[in-house]
């Protein structure tokens, strides 16, 4: 196991020490704590708890993958068990950032398979992953538990055939939303018959069919399977197949859900639905239709997640199956519910916490449906624990949100998106000022906003001024003037990650963040004001921070249009492309 | 104390529109704004001009995940055509996520028409005929014209075809595209 250095136990008080424990029983003490937060803390109290923080860790969350080196983080940390990792910048996620822009894992790899042999969990987000990093992952960790990649991209399905065939402990395989090259689903037959670890296994967006033969084998020879998010291609008969081996179910996504059933198989569907009595987060639903949510309704009555992102429901057909989910804390909707969906919502469902309303058609100009400043305000009115919303909507008024805010004070997390870049007020054409003044000044506790519709420098000025607890936000189209980002950066003590888009922000503004750009992880301009001789003189003023743009190659003018500003322990990027110019 | 009132909508037009229009440029070009899958897929010649966008798309936004689009769209169907079948196919684009896989799905349904269609042809060849020639793959755009599948993002592609034609390598000569398809052989 890991060597322990001996400390030696002081003979003399000295003055100002505080009680020393044995560095066993702090370490012992500290591996009972979590959170990062409080880790970070207690290694600032003094050099003794520093090291025994860095003895017990076990977990660590790098946020910003290039603001530590792999050699740093081991160096630190001997005794990882469990890494989380993100790369790119979120903005990576609507194509911003050209392919190729670096987040490669590997290098960790590398450094990991040396260090931390006794890995079991990978979790990443926006990091590039190629086939053979795979390959080379599932050879090298022999205790490796959990893998889960969310929008990483760089791989096939090549690479998770690698993983299936070697982990021969793996408890879990979520692979959300990531721009994977499909081949084939041959990956999961790939699991060996004597393999009967798995606990959680999510495929949902992967698009091509898997050999059902070996998905049914693999469920039911893996009697602790807790979390089954299948794809498109798995039929409702094959569902209830699935689900008779696995009742105990915890989270479960469906594949497809329409198909000609005779009326024994519809009775057998409901029937294997009804005895799955643990299931609190439904997914998948492709295709829903009235016809079949009803065998869902016995099931849905713990049900605490209920993600129909993906199913094109009316608000009629929503109403009815809300109607049997009294518990819901979270909702996912696409907006072909409409806002009759969403007055349901607010009815039935008082105890919800989080909505997310997707738009189903979100580059048809011509649309003109979707959901309402209406509905928002329907939502609110019957749900007064509502924290967190994404909304995209095609109109919003000043009026509504501030009623929204009013009945419910306690967000946390408000993210409106008007899809149209500066629409106004649509019934008083006013800039949408009033609106984001209306959440900052009443919901306190305010951690994460994105903002929208035709936005003056006033918005800023609310958010620098109300928004204390501020640690994220997300700004497109919006401002007249450098003095609005000026505002934020000067006003929220806590802001941590701020992104830019297409916003009259200049040099004046990005300089006057110098103080602050080391207190936060990154700051992300794109089509903005912000020039070369700017960021130039950011990275000369500020040696700590990586002052990045983003470049085409042969483009020879002075606007920096893609900036990417973070604070790093390791130093410049040694991997960065040609058309990443570090400053 | 509060900023001078522009015009937004101006300061907008001025600053940002030129920098996020889609514009065509050589596939495989370090382009933002490009989906990955594209830069390693056809590498046409230069004859892309830039074209005009349909509608003033601005480049993700909505911010919406790819995998959101493609999932929530409903199917796309576009009728296929090969030079020398005797039947077309249709084949649904929200299925395929790029060019390489819808070429290689095409390759696949109709390898298996030609070795139909002629039971002694031994080798079938991918993106051959049974002359031994290559097909080209082209498609009707929502104007009426006939383009080379590739030139643009695969979602505008998507977007666009209202159908495709694999035309046979000699008709290609003779229309003057010339031999240049590189694709993901």
């Amino acid at each position: 196991m890991e060597c322990k250095r001996k400390k030696e136990w002081p003979e003399s008080n000295d003055s100002n020490r505080p009680t020393t424990f044995p560095d066993e029983v702090l370490e012992r003490v500290l591996s009972l704590l979590k959170s990062h937060k409080d880790r970070s803390s207690v290694s600032l109290v003094c050099k003794d708890w520093y090291n025994a923080e860095r003895w017990s860790r076990s977990h660590v969350f790098i946020g910003n993958c290039y603001s530590v080196s792999p050699e740093i983080l081991t160096r630190r940390f001997p005794n990882i068990r469990s890494v989380t990792l993100k790369g790119k910048p979120r903005f990576s996620d609507f194509n911003l950032v050209p392919p190729n822009w670096g987040a490669d894992i590997h290098s960790w790899l590398l450094v990991f398979a040396k260090k931390y042999p006794l890995l079991q969990e990978l979790k990443l987000k926006r990091m590039t992953v190629t086939d053979e990093s795979f390959e080379f992952l599932s050879l090298s960790f022999p205790n490796f538990k959990v893998l889960s990649l969310l929008s990483c991209d760089g791989f096939s399905t090549d690479g998770l055939a690698a993983i299936a065939t070697n982990c021969k402990n793996l408890t879990e395989l979520d692979i959300q939303e990531n721009g994977i090259d499909d081949k084939n689903g041959n990956w999961l037959s790939c699991f060996p018959e004597s393999f009967t670890s798995l606990e959680v296994l999510n495929f949902a967006n992967l698009h091509s069919d898997v050999n059902f033969d070996a998905l049914e084998r693999l469920v039911s020879r893996c009697k602790s399977f807790k979390t089954l998010k299948v794809n498109k291609s798995i039929t409702l008969e094959q569902l209830q197949r699935l689900l008779v081996h696995a009742p105990q179910l915890v989270e479960l996504g469906t594949g497809i859900f329409s198909q000609e059933l005779t009326a024994q198989q519809y009775s057998e569907l409901e029937t294997a639905f009804n005895n799955c009595k643990n299931i609190h987060t439904l997914s998948g639903l492709w295709t829903a239709t009235a016809q079949f949510l009803p065998v869902l309704y016995r099931a849905c009555a713990n049900l605490t997640f209920l993600n129909l992102s993906y199913s094109t429901l009316d608000g009629d057909d929503l109403a009815k199956l809300l109607v049997h989910c009294p518990n819901l804390r979270r909702l996912w909707v696409l907006d072909t519910v409409e806002d009759k969906g969403l007055e349901a919502v607010g009815s039935y469902c008082p105890l919800l916490e989080e909505l997310r309303v997707f738009p189903a058609d979100p580059y048809d100009q011509d649309v003109v449906h979707g959901v309402t400043e209406a509905g928002f305000i329907a939502v609110s009115g019957g749900c007064p624990r509502l924290h967190y919303v994404l909304y995209f909507c095609h109109q919003m008024t000043n009026a509504a949100v501030a009623t929204v805010v009013q009945n419910c004070p306690d967000f946390t997390h408000f993210r409106l998106c008007i899809m149209n870049p500066h629409q106004p007020d649509y019934l008083t054409d006013e800039p949408m000022d009033e609106a984001f003044g209306a959440v900052v000044k009443t919901c306190t506790k305010l951690q994460r906003l994105a903002v929208s519709g035709l936005l003056t420098d006033l918005t800023f000025e609310y958010i620098g001024k109300y928004a204390k607890n501020l640690e994220t936000l997300s700004v497109a189209f919006a401002g007249n003037s450098d003095w609005g980002m000026q505002c934020v950066l000067e006003g929220c003590p806590k802001l941590r990650k701020l992104e830019i888009r297409d916003s009259p922000f200049g040099n004046a503004a990005l300089l006057s963040g110098l103080e602050k750009y080391e207190s936060m992880r990154s700051l992300w301009m794109s089509d903005c004001n912000v020039t070369m001789n700017g960021a130039r003189l950011l990275a000369k003023e500020m040696p700590r921070l990586n002052v990045e743009v983003i470049k085409e190659e042969g483009i020879n003018n002075s606007k920096a249009d893609k900036i990417y500003v973070y604070r790093s322990v390791a130093g410049p990027r040694r991997d960065a492309p040609p058309f990443v110019f570090t400053l | 104390m509060s900023s001078p009132e522009n015009q937004p909508q101006d300061a907008a037009v001025e600053l940002n529109f030129n920098d996020t229009e889609l514009t065509l440029g050589l596939p495989g070009a370090a382009k933002t704004g490009s989906k990955r899958e594209f830069s390693h897929t056809l590498e046409a010649s230069s004859t892309s001009a830039k074209s005009p966008a349909q509608k003033a798309q601005v480049v993700g936004w909505p911010p919406v995940r790819a995998s959101r689009k493609s999932v929530m769209k409903k199917c796309k169907y576009v009728k296929v055509a090969v030079d020398g079948a005797p039947y077309l196919r249709k084949v649904d684009l929200e299925m395929y996520q790029s060019y390489d896989q819808l070429l290689s799905s095409l390759e696949t349904m109709f390898t298996c028409l030609t070795i139909w269609n002629d039971l002694n042809q031994k080798n079938c060849e991918r993106g051959k005929n049974n002359n031994g020639g290559e097909y080209v793959p082209t498609y009707e755009d929502k104007d009426g014209d006939w383009m080379m599948v590739g030139d643009v993002p695969w979602n505008m592609f998507v977007e666009s075809c209202k159908r495709i034609r694999l035309m046979m390598s000699s008709e290609e000569a003779t229309t003057g595209f010339g031999a240049r398809r590189g694709s993901s052989e």
